[in-house]
């Protein structure tokens, strides 16, 4: 089948928040008359100078930006083929790029009043960065987390309760992401007066993706700039870890009508593609769930599946639905990482660069360990380095006793 | 067209009396219980009934709901069976009103079109899909009305005069207002909001308006009568389900009239109401 190329891949989406046959607003009728304020107080912003005069003094003198971007010497040597470069996010504060979408909706609470904040997280990197701007501008933050992710990211909910969040365990169903998003719906459809959900990635009800994107972009941008200065020219391929698929987003919506780039997603595999994963792209179809149309992954009946990834934070039966369109448009190729692939890059970027990776930024490493061997050495690869691993550590030692390593 | 629903308010209005919708899940526990449960509760006093279709992500239900939905897909449920159960109860019953309520996912997975034909064959009069607000009515709220289905609309606190001609607009049946902003089962409504509320939507409507969410008694569905022309009960219901089950969450031989006698008890409060209006 071929499929009718955009003369742009960047419009998206149309008013109605579609991607092509992706996106939306599939949510009770109690949250569009918010979620309708919110498009109209998104776009005012975006066209106030002073919002973004205000959010690149934040982004500068508190997050950090801009992120390096770094030649990542001893492993480009080690795989021998493409020049690997890093964009840094993991050295934002907070240690993720998480934050660079939570500075933007915590500024447009405060703009529409809200004074109540609330999130979902599943590695608990959005809830960590929600729970810092909420100290940093004083606003009361609840931070829904599936039980399962309570466990096996400890530190991080420490670090939200240090800040000052609420963080409430969600017992339902996997009691991972999917249902902390859940139990975040219900908690704004009771609380729409005074709340704002501050979501923590590209899907969502329109305006969310599209939104979350545009914050995000700071990567992207940034990067463009930064290779042009290091090398004097475009990268050839980009590749980032999607789960949502945030910081991929960030990292890819600058370069998607730049043809000569080749974009790479690469998603959780978990287990295997044949067990249980949370690669929504290579094992679901469209549905939909969370308010907007995307690739999930369901039953026959439609009935969602739990996924499963080591990383919590990929640990989600969904993608984001602008994803789910490039995708289909084949302007991104997907690829997957099992749990497995993902440990072995861990260990690999922590030993060659002296930088522990995030496990979910370690299913981005696993791509890169598969591809650049095979390339050029004047190809030049730029992974995101999302997050850091600090949070991982538990994970990771739990995982190597269980193999007997 | 005049579908089963308009014709059971037309018999309502004339009676002077407000409806009695009550909300099972289809599947919970079990089909074979489920479906005597849908059998007896027009005769213990419902005059519409809403049959949930079980889904594993319902974002807008409280934990009574959700846990009615995991114990119905535990059983088996699924969307063939919930319109088999619809067709079973018609072999008895060609008057009684049925509305499906869940969310869009399974319905979209089962083929929008097939579902609308096979829903109107087995005998479903309206739809209720908590997560299609106007915005998506291309989805399955313009195919619902061309398949002479009712799509009965929420309105609730949050949906303001200017939007409410917008709602209201697709809406066929009757108008579901959720009396609260929040999950199915949580706190009880005011009454006199209740009132005020009513009245505003009738200002941009003739169709009945049913008053849901909170409802757990006589006195409560006695309350809401007096302003509404349905009042919705659900959650206290699915709640009267899961008590009557077994240490192994099986049905027991209380498991029907646990319900259907807490049923019985909020019709009379709904008739009630109606009488004291009519003094």
């Amino acid at each position: 089948m071929t499929v009718q190329q955009p003369n742009s891949y960047r419009t998206g989406p149309d008013e109605l928040g579609h991607f092509g046959n992706f996106g939306g607003r599939f949510v009770a009728e109690t949250l569009m008359p918010l979620i309708l304020d919110l498009e109209k107080t998104y776009a005012e912003a975006k066209a106030d100078p002073a919002f973004k005069k205000e959010m690149d003094g934040h982004l500068a003198t508190y997050v950090g930006r801009p992120s390096p971007l770094y030649y990542a010497e001893r492993l480009t040597q080690h795989l021998g083929g493409a020049k690997i470069y890093m964009k840094r996010e993991e050295l934002n504060h907070t240690g993720a790029h998480k934050v660079n979408n939570v500075l933007g909706q915590i500024m447009l609470a405060r703009r529409m009043k809200k004074p109540r904040i609330i999130a979902e997280t599943g590695a608990g990197m959005h809830g960590v960065a929600t729970a810092t701007l909420c100290a940093k501008f004083g606003l009361p933050c609840v931070v829904y987390m599936g039980a399962v992710d309570v466990e096996r990211q400890k530190p991080n909910v420490m670090r939200m309760q240090i800040l000052g969040a609420e963080v409430r365990p969600v017992e339902s169903g996997a009691k991972t992401l999917k249902d902390a998003m859940n139990e975040a719906l219900r908690d704004w459809v009771t609380n729409v007066a005074d709340t704002f959900y501050c979501i923590g990635t590209v899907a969502g009800p329109h305006p969310y993706p599209m939104m979350v994107r545009d914050f995000q972009c700071v990567i992207g941008n940034e990067t463009r700039e930064q290779m042009m200065k290091a090398e004097g020219r475009l990268p050839d391929s980009l590749i980032a870890c999607i789960g949502g698929g945030s910081n991929a987003m960030g990292l890819f919506h600058p370069f998607l009508d730049d043809r000569s780039v080749e974009i790479v997603g690469v998603e959780a595999a978990g287990y295997g593609l044949t067990g249980l994963h949370a690669a929504s792209i290579a094992g679901g179809r469209p549905g939909v769930l969370h308010g907007n149309r995307t690739y999930l992954l369901m039953d026959p009946d439609g009935q969602i599946n739990e996924g499963h990834s080591i990383s919590a934070g990929l640990d989600y039966p969904g993608v984001g639905p602008e994803h789910s369109w490039l995708h289909d448009m084949g302007r991104v190729q997907f690829m997957s990482a099992t749990d497995d692939e993902a440990v072995a890059a861990f260990q690999l970027c922590s030993k060659l660069e002296g930088i522990i990776p995030a496990l979910e930024t370690a299913h981005a490493l696993a791509g890169v360990i598969k591809r650049a061997p095979a390339l050029p050495k004047d190809h030049i690869m730029v992974v995101n380095m999302s997050g850091r691993g600090d949070k991982d550590l538990a994970s990771v030692e739990q995982y190597l006793e269980k193999k007997g390593q | 067209m005049s579908t089963r629903i308009d014709k059971r308010f037309a018999a309502l209005k004339d009676e002077g009396r407000a409806g009695l919708v009550t909300f099972t899940m289809a599947g919970d526990p079990d089909y074979a219980t489920s479906l005597a449960l849908t059998k007896a509760l027009p005769k213990a006093g419902a005059d519409v009934l809403e049959l949930g279709m079980p889904f594993t992500d319902p974002m807008a239900d409280g934990p009574a709901i959700q846990a009615a939905g995991l114990r119905a897909l535990a059983a088996g449920q699924n969307m063939i069976k919930t319109l088999a159960l619809v067709k079973a109860f018609r072999e008895e019953d060609n008057h009684t009103p049925i509305v499906l309520m869940g969310y869009f996912n399974p319905i979209y997975i089962y083929g929008v079109d097939k579902f609308l034909a096979d829903a109107k064959a087995a005998g479903v009069d309206g739809l209720i899909v908590v997560d299609l607000p106007p915005e998506e009515d291309d989805e399955l709220c313009i195919p619902a009305l061309k398949a002479d289905l009712n799509f009965i609309r929420l309105a609730t606190p949050t949906t303001d005069d200017k939007r409410l001609p917008m709602v209201l607009q697709n809406t066929s049946g009757f108008v579901y207002y959720v009396s609260i902003t929040g999950i199915t089962g949580s706190a009880v409504p005011d009454a006199g909001k209740v009132g005020q509320a009513v009245a505003r939507i009738k200002r941009h409507t003739k169709l009945p308006v049913c008053v849901g969410f909170g409802v757990r008694n006589a006195e409560s569905a006695a309350g809401i009568a007096r302003h509404a022309d349905g009042v919705a009960v659900g959650s206290a219901l699915v709640s009267a389900v899961k008590d009557s089950l077994d240490g192994s969450g099986k049905a027991t031989a209380r498991t029907v009239t646990a319900v259907t006698d807490l049923v019985t008890q909020i019709a009379k409060g709904v008739r009630s109401a109606a009488l004291k209006a009519a003094e």
